[in-house]
């Protein structure tokens, strides 16, 4: 077992794909920082959050690109830079920043194979940080995959954990589509097995984290270890859960979920959008349309509640799926008769 | 220098409290009391204070992520912005926003801003007040050297500067973006001269002195009430500390770190400038000081000791009661 956090998979997966493909490049804010500091010559942050360490010192400037505070500019340079025969790596440093640079990533990217008629391909990914739990505020704390998996063309990624965050990075970069790949912040610290190879997890590809009979429980990113927290809980209580992390949101393992609510003929959703148009609402009702007739109880989906992601922590700890509103809403499917 | 000794005072208040509510944020950042990330505003003082003493609290201005000095510069209640920074229930915010978006309404602070850039279309919603209403005033946008290449920074100031409306746009240059400098961001180099090509006055000046901020803001306050239209002032000012707290600032020498609290301290450039001319007493000033010293503890503790929000009180606020 080789042991790395989240972060150092992501690293890890970006580090490889630009020693294998001369075109891959990062493009990003502070990706490495100190740029234009005086005689400062090396690399100051390697991001905010670290997630791009060491990729300067070992690629530099020309494939390593800091960028001024333009994130529209930066979206849709590496659109065009995709479309051109590039394969870029754009970092878009905090999800809630797409409001100022969707155009590019929707109307743009996602639509370049469609309606320019399969001519070319948009081989880009765009790296983002995706979460509420530590304190950012209704700005910098949203999970705003839902809307991203909405548009046709856009895959969207998001990882549960270290291995899944190596092996979906790669494939995500050696995909031919525009892909949102959602990193969580309040994962960046967790620690798994992480193989040294440079291996795929496909998209589309769901995993099952624990079998059981009794529900199924389909968790979204930071949701499945929030969700595995509570096993312990499940078998004192004598309820055997299913817990499946789908690992892309799109395309999405149909299959993985339905064959599973076949077995369980319950299923419980958890997921940190927000509530209206959730994703977790549309995996609810592709389950009511495909197999009506194995369930034995209406589908549920556990998100936060309506509202922005507030600042004061205990608001913030209300905001999450918990424990306590995990096992209530297990408890009210496997007892509905 | 034709201010009166009351307006100097005023200044040297406001920059003051600043100084002494930052220092103290730091300490209470280091001893993990502060619920979130702070970005400190030492060593800018004079800019947020030399524009807003140019403002009333029907003038509006709009901040960014380092908003903590803009506030106390539009006469913020202390005790509640401090509360807000500790997320608690009775803070301007209501604990909801924190001090990224520490907003207050009731003397034209429209918030503090996470969205870099954000603010600047914000405030030039405010100045639409003058052509819509006849409303004599004026509206600040405070930006970043960073933020200054955001598209819809540009964007505003060219619709400002069509519609003709009582905007300032005041950009902080204080060198960086978070960990980028400023000769490797910006194009050109010249933020003002960016601004001058929409088609409004700008001017260039040292931030670090408070009276060079105030007479162009002075100048371009007028300009905006008599309805002639936007200017820009680029202030030129140093970071005394890091992009957030906890920044290593790896990016930085130790001699610049030193040289800037010694060249670039906007109160010492203050005092001895008032005391020069002899307009002030330093003893006036110390028991201003002191005065603030206790202020900005009392508010502290105030709000250390304050309740945070109920937690019924996550789904409030989101629209207006009743209607939803
Ligand atoms: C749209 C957007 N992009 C990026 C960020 C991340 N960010 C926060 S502050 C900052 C640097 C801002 O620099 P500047 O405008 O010079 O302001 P300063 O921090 O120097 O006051 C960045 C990149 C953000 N909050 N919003
Ligand atoms: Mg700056």
């Amino acid at each position: 077992m080789r042991v790395k956090t989240y972060r150092e998979a992501i690293i890890e997966a970006m580090m490889l794909e630009m020693r294998r493909d001369e075109k891959v490049f990062i493009i990003g804010e502070d990706i490495s920082g100190g740029r234009g500091c005086g005689d400062f010559e090396g690399e100051a942050a390697g991001g905010p959050m670290g997630l791009t360490q060491g990729l300067w010192d070992e690629f530099g400037a020309k494939r390593v690109i800091d960028t001024p505070i333009s994130e529209t500019a930066i979206m849709g340079a590496a659109a065009g830079a995709a479309l051109s025969g590039l394969r870029p790596i754009a970092e878009l440093m905090f999800s809630d920043f797409f409001g100022v640079c969707f155009d590019q990533i929707y109307n743009q990217a996602a639509k370049f194979r469609f309606m320019y008629g399969e001519q070319g391909a948009t081989p880009l990914v765009i790296r983002t940080m995706i979460g509420a739990g530590i304190g950012c505020g209704p700005q910098h704390s949203q999970s705003p995959y839902s809307i991203f998996a909405n548009i046709p063309g856009l895959k969207v990624v998001t990882p549960s954990n270290p291995y899944d965050a190596k092996g979906l990075l790669i494939s995500s970069i050696r995909d031919n589509d525009p892909v949102m790949f959602c990193e969580h912040k309040s994962l960046l610290g967790m620690e798994g097995n992480v193989p040294e190879d440079a291996y795929e997890v496909p998209l589309g590809k769901g995993k099952i984290i624990k079998e059981g009979n009794d529900i199924t429980i389909v968790a979204i990113g930071q949701m499945v270890g929030i969700t595995q927290d509570c096993v312990s809980k499940f078998e004192e209580k004598g309820i055997s859960v299913e817990i499946i992390d789908p690992r892309s949101l799109s395309p999405f393992d149909e299959e993985i979920v339905y064959d599973s609510v076949e077995k369980t003929g319950r299923l419980l959703v958890i997921d940190e959008s927000n509530p209206v148009c959730s994703f977790g609402s549309w995996i609810a009702s592709m389950v009511s349309d495909e197999v009506f007739s194995s369930l034995k109880a209406p589908t549920r989906v556990l998100t936060p509640p309506h509202c922005p992601v507030p600042a004061a922590p205990n608001l913030e700890a209300a905001y999450l799926p918990d424990l306590d509103r995990i096992v209530e809403a297990t408890d009210y499917l496997t007892n509905y008769s | 220098m034709q201010l009166s000794k009351d307006k100097l005072l005023d200044a040297y208040t406001r920059m003051k409290k600043i100084r002494v509510f930052e220092e103290t944020m730091r300490d209470e950042f280091a001893k993990g009391t502060v619920p979130a990330f702070i970005h400190l505003y030492i060593g800018q003082e004079a800019i947020a204070t030399g524009v807003c003493v140019e403002l009333t609290d029907q003038d509006s201005i709009s901040s960014t992520h380092r908003g903590h000095g803009h506030c106390i510069a539009k006469n913020s209640d202390l005790e509640k912005m401090t509360m807000e920074i500790f997320c608690r229930a009775e803070g301007l915010c209501e604990g909801k926003g924190g001090s990224m978006h520490i907003a207050d309404l009731s003397v034209g602070m429209l918030g503090a801003n996470a969205i870099v850039g954000a603010n600047a279309p914000i405030a030039v919603g405010a100045a639409l007040k003058q052509r819509v209403l006849g409303e004599n005033l004026v509206s600040a946008a405070f930006i970043g050297d960073g933020a200054s290449n955001q598209g819809a920074v540009f964007e505003s100031m060219n619709l400002a500067s069509v519609l003709k409306l009582p905007a300032l746009f005041i950009f902080e240059n204080n060198g960086y973006a978070e960990f980028t400098g400023i000769d490797y961001h910006c194009g050109g180099g010249d933020i003002a001269g960016r601004a001058e090509g929409f088609g409004m006055p700008s001017y260039k000046v040292d931030g670090s002195d408070f009276f060079a901020v105030q007479e162009v803001a002075a100048e371009a306050a007028e300009r905006a009430r008599r309805g002639e239209g936007p200017s820009a002032i680029e202030c030129i000012a140093k970071r005394w500390y890091g992009h957030f707290e906890g920044d290593p600032q790896h990016y930085r020498t130790k001699e610049e770190l030193e040289t800037i609290r010694r060249d670039f301290d906007p109160l010492i450039i203050f005092r001895q400038k008032v005391e020069d001319a002899g307009l002030i007493e330093n003893n006036d000033l110390n028991l201003i000081d002191d005065e603030l010293s206790n202020q900005v503890t009392e508010a502290v503790e105030k709000a250390k000791n304050s309740p945070l929000p109920n937690v019924e009180e996550l789904t409030t606020n989101v629209y207006e009661k009743g209607s939803y």
